[in-house]
């Protein structure tokens, strides 16, 4: 029974989702049509001339009614087609693509570290109100929230590579010294394990640990909040008094039927921490020259690269609705509810 | 969960000051936020006259040196005095989040409010626009935003608030749609009221204290973000001290060890989100006891 009901309402959440992509597209349409002046003589640069606007003006149909326009805008957008960046006469597409596994990298690996240590902390202090540790993750709720993504990076960078040595430059993903692995994975930690190069993922790892140490800081605090919170509404309900009175184990009660119930809404949350982490994502690759999507975007920015910022912003937004999309199935699959009602 | 037994043996009559006076006594951190919030504002309102040089003013026979009595800062690249810009880039800094989340209030509040009371198809539409707008990563929403309208701080300002609306928009909403039925609402439409009257004077009102203290709790990110946005070469441009493009500069140079040209600014902002997040726990704690961490 519960399977049945599992299947019927991860589809209807992969439905739900439909409208929001929609919209996402449509705002994306919006803002690169809203460019003040002439959207062409934006998308050919300032260094084109009369012709090569009338020229992209035709190619991008800027000439039709909007809906036109749009429906021209999906077509273009079913076939991967995002338009050409002008910084590096590449088309928009390629270059996120050949970016994306940098960006994800990180910020999967920083994700995979914060919700490691700060799911048994928001734990550990929900289970002893009061005492040291609790103090400690509340500090580090409000503090951890405070801190400037771009400035943590830096005072890491200064720290581990300037005063100790013990970091490497940040000078991208790899030291010139190594050659970046075959892509599997794209992930190069990954693919040099594949590969049996323990000297390459070494390198590799030692390059990531920094900006991977700094979105981690950012993230811990939401999710130690969360957590803790969660925890303490889950050990004041009514059913853990119950399984108490049975004579449960403390063990049992915590990590069976407390922690279990508390991880719902901190999966929820997870959705909003994801939005944060990929804009902090930005801020962490410039800092330490990380050569992913994010560091792409801001290049493109500083030279009004338009059609490259908007395949970013939409790319980054279709990520997110997928990522929601998937925390959605996972909360579906780990409700201990469904089964029941089913 | 700060000792609940104490609270209840405060008499329920006490006044609205004493009694927050007495909330915020049992967390001092509240009276140091306060205090540090206070000089914030100070250094916002009087940064210019108390900066002890020209924060634009250049000397390369004095560049880059680290923090001397002279200098309590040091000096960047250009001889500029570090400390004086930080203190001057606080203005600007708070103008740009306190625009920003005023903006953002204002407009989630009429958005929310709305939809909460008319329901059925203005509340479609709200809310459908309000989850689009969550779909997007929101700094990243931002940055596209602040390209496409142009770069310049009046559209960091714009940015920083649309990204913010469905948060109010959402607070508003729920305030509002659960007194729609509510007794005096109901007596406001017998008498007459018309519809935007009885939003704005009866449910708007309503919703104002769990918005003032989202607002609070806003305005440390607002700051953060716009900082971030000047970070990566967006809204303000050099030679104008503004923390988050302090920090950039700064950055080029943490490689070398000259590490006070990047510290102070990021120090400052830091400091001061934080002072903002400790304020809206406070105002929290006062309004809403039962949210309290």
């Amino acid at each position: 029974m519960g399977g049945f009901v599992r299947g019927r309402m991860i589809a209807r959440r992969i439905i739900q989702a439909l409208p929001v992509l929609f919209g996402v597209v449509l705002v994306t349409f919006l803002l690169t049509r809203a460019l003040p002046g002439d959207p062409a003589a934006y998308f050919a640069g300032p260094a084109a001339d009369a012709k090569s606007i009338a020229q992209i003006r035709e190619s991008l149909g800027l000439d039709r009614p909007l809906p036109e326009q749009f429906w021209l805008y999906l077509k273009d957008l079913a076939t991967g087609d995002l338009g050409v960046s002008i910084s590096t006469g590449q088309p928009v597409m390629a270059e996120l693509a050949r970016r994306l596994p940098a960006s994800l990298e990180l910020t999967l690996g920083a994700l995979l570290i914060s919700l490691a240590i700060a799911v048994p902390m928001g734990v550990l202090a929900a289970t002893r109100p009061g005492r040291p540790i609790d103090h400690f993750c509340r500090i580090l709720a409000t503090a951890g929230v405070s801190l400037p993504t771009f400035f943590t990076g830096l005072a890491l960078l200064f720290i581990f590579y300037y005063l100790l040595g013990w970091a490497p430059a940040p000078i991208g993903r790899l030291d010139f010294a190594y050659l970046p692995p075959d892509p599997v994975t794209g992930f190069y930690v990954i693919d040099a394990l594949l590969a049996g190069d323990t000297e390459t993922a070494v390198a590799a790892f030692s390059q990531l640990i920094l900006p991977m140490a700094t979105l981690a800081l950012f993230t811990l605090a939401p999710i130690t909040r969360m957590t803790r919170g969660a925890m303490l509404q889950a050990l004041g309900s009514d059913f853990i008094r119950t399984a108490k009175a049975a004579g449960l184990s403390r063990r049992k009660i915590i990590g069976r039927y407390a922690f279990q119930n508390a991880m719902l809404p901190v999966v929820t949350t997870l959705g909003m921490v994801f939005s944060f982490t990929l804009g902090a994502n930005v801020l962490v690759e410039k800092v330490f020259a990380w050569p992913g999507i994010g560091s792409f975007a801001v290049e493109a920015l500083v030279v009004s690269d338009y059609a490259a910022v908007q395949g970013f912003v939409l790319s980054m937004a279709l990520l997110f609705v997928c990522l929601n999309l998937a925390i959605d199935i996972l909360y579906t699959l780990i409700d201990p509810r469904v089964s029941i009602d089913g | 969960m700060d000792e609940p037994a104490a609270e209840t043996a405060l008499p329920s009559n006490a006044g609205f000051a004493r009694r927050s006076l007495y909330i915020l006594s049992a967390n001092p951190v509240s009276f140091v936020a306060l205090g540090g919030f206070g000089l914030i504002v100070l250094a916002a309102v009087f940064g210019p006259w108390l900066a002890p040089y020209d924060p634009l003013l250049t000397d390369a026979a004095i560049a880059l040196q680290a923090p001397t009595a002279a200098h309590w800062f040091g000096t960047d690249q250009l001889g500029r005095d570090v400390f004086s810009r930080v203190l001057v880039a606080t203005r600007l800094d708070l103008t740009i989040s306190v625009l920003a989340v005023a903006l953002s209030f204002v407009v989630g509040a009429g958005i929310g409010t709305m939809a909460g009371y008319y329901g059925g198809r203005a509340d479609r539409i709200a809310s459908r626009v309000v989850d689009t707008i969550m779909a997007f990563p929101l700094f990243v929403l931002a940055m596209g935003i602040v390209a496409a309208m142009g770069n310049s701080v009046e559209n960091i300002i714009y940015a920083t608030a649309i990204i913010n609306v469905p948060f109010y928009a959402r607070v508003a909403r729920a305030e509002a749609n659960i007194r729609r039925n509510a007794g005096f609402v109901q007596a406001a439409k017998l008498s007459g009221n018309s519809g935007m009257r009885i939003v704005g004077m009866h449910l708007f009102p309503n919703a104002l204290p769990p918005m003032a203290v989202q607002a609070s709790l806003n305005l440390g990110w607002a700051i953060l973000n716009a900082a971030g946005l000047s970070f990566i070469g967006l809204g303000v441009k050099p030679p104008t001290p503004e923390w988050g493009i302090m920090v950039a500069e700064g950055a080029n140079f943490i490689v070398s060890g000259e590490w006070w040209l990047a510290l102070f600014p990021g120090g400052a902002l830091m400091i001061t989100v934080f002072t903002f997040n400790l304020m809206g726990d406070a105002l929290r704690d006062i309004v809403d006891p039962r949210k309290r961490t």
